[in-house]
């Protein structure tokens, strides 16, 4: 179900007036925040929390992933199932496995390709901004990050989404 | 009252120097902007995490820069990195530019010049801790003696009585600062 909502037809305004994600959902998204720095980590859980997302937070790309079921052992078990996120927030450099190879990861996935995943770094390099939006990334973000940024994110979710 | 509005000046007034002085930019002000009565101490809470990684992150760094059989400037550089993206995060602005002094000369690994940044990284963080702490220090006595004076105004017939919703927030904002309510009959 959570697969459906982020891909199919939504009713409802897509003014995006609100300031609430809950109302332009119709639950509370939820959203999962990589990053291995333990404050840039708070932070981010506090602006999505702060716009009624439910969070859960991973220090590197190996465990992302095996929140989100496709750990190295656990191959293809994901088959026919959902995806348990309605989004990935990823920072780009983290060690051993960038912010970009997990990004690829999702998308080589056919349960989670849909899932949208948003980029952060602290450095705003083009050809790296553009690597990312190639591969399928929905959004790349500037740190540090902002409430006006998670509103942001917000508003461009929704025109995705319609 | 007139001491409780004294004191909140003095809390305006050492939180604009710290914005004049360059310890802090917006990005600290937008960490304020985030508190609510479900986290009236995330600024607080998020600067002792910042504390505790800086000092973890300039300790590493010191003993990489002591190394007599050779300098590791790729850890160093990690370190910088760390510290660069959280000081950047909680809008530490001066600790932040020493990172940035600090990375160039890691990067061009001379050690002399690491540890002279070394050095100022160490003196601009000591100078941001204990400017927030005073901050942190005032907010909470200013809270604390608010709530005091209004428990206070309740009990007195003869002050202006206060909205009981007012006073239940403050109530709890004393409890969760780790402070007691005085039972007044």
């Amino acid at each position: 179900m959570l697969y459906q909502i982020m891909d199919g037809d939504y009713g409802g305004s897509c003014g995006g007036c609100s300031e609430d994600m809950t109302v332009e959902f119709g639950y509370e998204p939820h959203v999962l925040a990589v990053d291995d720095n333990l404050i840039d980590r708070t932070l981010v859980e506090k602006l999505l929390k702060n716009s009624s997302c439910k969070v859960t937070t991973a220090e590197n790309g190996l465990r992302a992933l095996e929140f989100l079921g496709l750990g190295s052992d656990e191959r293809n078990s994901l088959e026919g199932t959902v995806s348990k996120v309605n989004l990935v927030i990823t920072d780009y450099c983290m060690p051993g496995m960038t912010g970009y190879e997990l990004l690829k990861k999702i998308k080589e996935s056919s349960v989670l390709k849909e899932v949208p995943v948003v980029i952060m770094s602290s450095e705003n390099i083009p050809t790296r901004i553009n690597q990312c939006l190639e591969e399928g990334a929905q959004m790349f973000m500037l740190k540090p990050l902002k409430q006006s940024d998670v509103k942001q994110l917000k508003r461009h979710l929704m025109k995705y989404r319609s | 009252m007139d001491f409780v509005n004294q004191l909140q000046r003095k809390f305006i007034d050492y939180s604009s120097s710290l914005h004049r002085e360059g310890i802090v930019d917006d990005q600290f002000t937008q960490l304020r902007k985030l508190e609510d009565e479900n986290s009236p101490h995330f600024v607080m809470e998020v600067a002792s995490l910042f504390f505790e990684d800086c000092e973890k992150l300039i300790n590493n760094m010191a003993i990489a820069l002591e190394q007599k059989q050779g300098v590791d400037f790729k850890q160093i550089e990690e370190c910088i990195h760390q510290l660069k993206g959280s000081s950047s995060s909680i809008g530490a602005m001066r600790v932040k530019n020493a990172c940035i002094a600090f990375r160039s000369f890691s990067g061009a690994q001379n050690r002399e010049g690491c540890l002279r940044c070394l050095q100022q990284l160490s003196h601009e963080y000591s100078l941001l801790k204990n400017k927030l702490q005073t901050l942190f220090r005032v907010s909470v006595a200013s809270r604390c003696l608010y709530v005091c004076l209004v428990i206070f105004c309740r009990g007195n017939e003869h002050a202006e009585p206060f909205p009981d919703v007012l006073v239940f927030q403050l109530e709890k904002q004393i409890v969760a600062a780790g402070g007691s309510i005085p039972r007044v009959h």
